[in-house]
């Protein structure tokens, strides 16, 4: 067992501390047109964590050496609240928000079509408002419901889930303590449609056959997650 | 993992979302916000589903909007040079206003004197280029600079359903408000009367805009 001590998060019923089971997804709830004067917005809360993504554009591109003559830039900023979580968190962009940034952009860039607005920008605001564990899934996932939500033309939704390993265990979508005391987290970018894998990323550990498991659990918990994206959607549609 | 179902074949008016299947391309072609990929056909916009002649089309329950030429758009001075405006019409570009297309004769460099930033005109889009620049125009019939009454702002998709059926529906907030109205194809109006009959085409628009689905599905709003 990793992590720190011998803290037991999963007792011999197999249940996690918050009562989940290995394969359950903590609550979510989606809200589009949560910001009127976005050209597109979305609230997701997932367990505790709570995210509101704003897009802005397409726009011109500014400064104009961001420009591509053939298509446009996806400018993601993910940014936690400095009360987010229960230590202040400095204002400000920093290395980790950077890295995340980053990788949501590559993941949306793989669905969202650029080629139909050249030279143009497309603003991607995430703000956490409140942080429990996996809030770079629940950016992603929010962001893409809310870049559909902007009338952004895309080919499929992104669906991004974490699983990792728990005392040894492969659980779906760590909480805070089996992240922060977990062995391992495979956190994963889905395009539900195709089951095409647009973002990866590992921390700790797996063995080839925990690895396959945590990715059967992501692409499972995918599926649904989707269902409830499509729902919101169509529910912001109808008011 | 598998999309949705295409079994039952794509419904008109359904509300579909980026991603949904939405059939062989075989019997039906993709038209605006559908695409064709490995001989199935994808939404890539959340929208409403319409079939014309076998042709699908997605109409975007929210868009931003892309000039296209001869479109009637309100706009707002943003910049000026020596002998042109930048004009925001709401699109990812701004259009571009010459000297030549302006309101009235203006010498060299006098260009602030004849519309100043921030002014609002009434303007058409003349061309619009590859690079989605555009040029618009205010020589034409009733295009001019805007000094009274109030814009406000809705979904560009929302202005067609507006003008459906002869303008019925415009004709009856005039009536009701007993304002001058003009809609314009980059979803902003122009309102001109009394304040009282200004807010209250305001508020019918409003109304009209977030219950627009159920009135194009046939509702009463």
């Amino acid at each position: 067992m990793g992590g720190y001590g011998d803290i037991q998060m999963i007792d011999e019923n197999g249940l996690r501390m918050d009562g989940r089971t290995a394969t359950q997804v903590r609550p979510i709830t989606i809200e589009t047109g949560v910001i009127p004067v976005a050209d597109g917005s979305c609230r997701m809360t997932w367990g505790t964590n709570d995210v509101v993504v704003a897009i802005y554009g397409p726009m011109e591109a500014h400064p104009r050496k961001i420009q591509r003559q053939d298509r446009a830039v996806l400018d993601v900023r993910y940014n936690m609240a400095p009360f987010s979580t229960s230590d202040r968190i400095r204002p400000g962009f920093n290395r980790r928000s950077r890295e995340i940034s980053k990788v949501t952009a590559d993941a949306l860039e793989s669905v969202v079509l650029l080629e139909l607005y050249p030279r143009s920008k497309i603003r991607v605001e995430i703000e956490v408002l409140c942080a429990e564990a996996g809030t770079r899934c629940v950016g992603l996932t929010a962001a893409s419901v809310a870049l559909a939500d902007a009338g952004i033309p895309m080919t499929d939704l992104v669906v991004s889930v974490a699983s990792g390993k728990v005392n040894d265990v492969v659980v779906c979508d760590l909480n805070k303590e089996e992240d922060n005391y977990g062995e391992a987290d495979l956190p994963m970018g889905v395009l539900p449609n195709s089951g095409e894998l647009v973002f990866l990323q590992m921390d700790g550990d797996l063995s080839p056959e925990e690895f396959q498991t945590a990715w059967d659990y992501n692409v499972q918990a995918a599926s649904e997650i989707h269902k409830i994206m499509v729902e919101a959607l169509r529910k912001g549609g109808v008011n | 993992m598998s999309g949705n179902s295409s079994a039952d074949g794509p419904q008109d008016s359904q509300i579909v979302v980026p991603g949904d299947n939405l059939g062989q391309s075989g019997r039906f072609e993709a038209g605006h916000g559908v695409l064709v990929k490995n001989n199935t056909l994808l939404a890539t916009k959340n929208g409403k589903l319409t079939i014309d002649n076998n042709v699908l089309n997605i109409e975007p329950l929210h868009t931003t909007y892309t000039p296209r030429p001869s479109d009637l758009v309100i706009g707002f001075v943003e910049g000026c040079t020596n002998n042109i405006w930048f004009i925001d019409i709401g699109a990812p570009f701004n259009a571009i206003l010459p000297m030549s297309l302006g309101p009235s004769k203006a010498s060299f460099g006098s260009t602030r004197q004849v519309l100043d930033i921030g002014e609002a005109i009434l303007c058409r889009v003349q061309e619009v280029e590859e690079t989605h620049s555009s040029v618009v125009t205010m020589k034409g019939m009733g295009l001019r600079k805007i000094n009274t009454g109030s814009i406000d702002k809705i979904d560009p998709h929302f202005i067609g359903h507006l003008s459906k059926n002869n303008n019925n529906l415009l004709r009856e907030i005039k009536e009701e408000s007993d304002c001058r109205i003009i809609t314009t194809d980059n979803g902003r109006i122009w309102i001109d009367g009394e304040v009282s009959g200004i807010i209250k085409a305001r508020n019918k628009l409003t109304s009209l805009s977030e219950n627009y689905h159920v009135l194009s599905d046939g509702g009463n709003v």
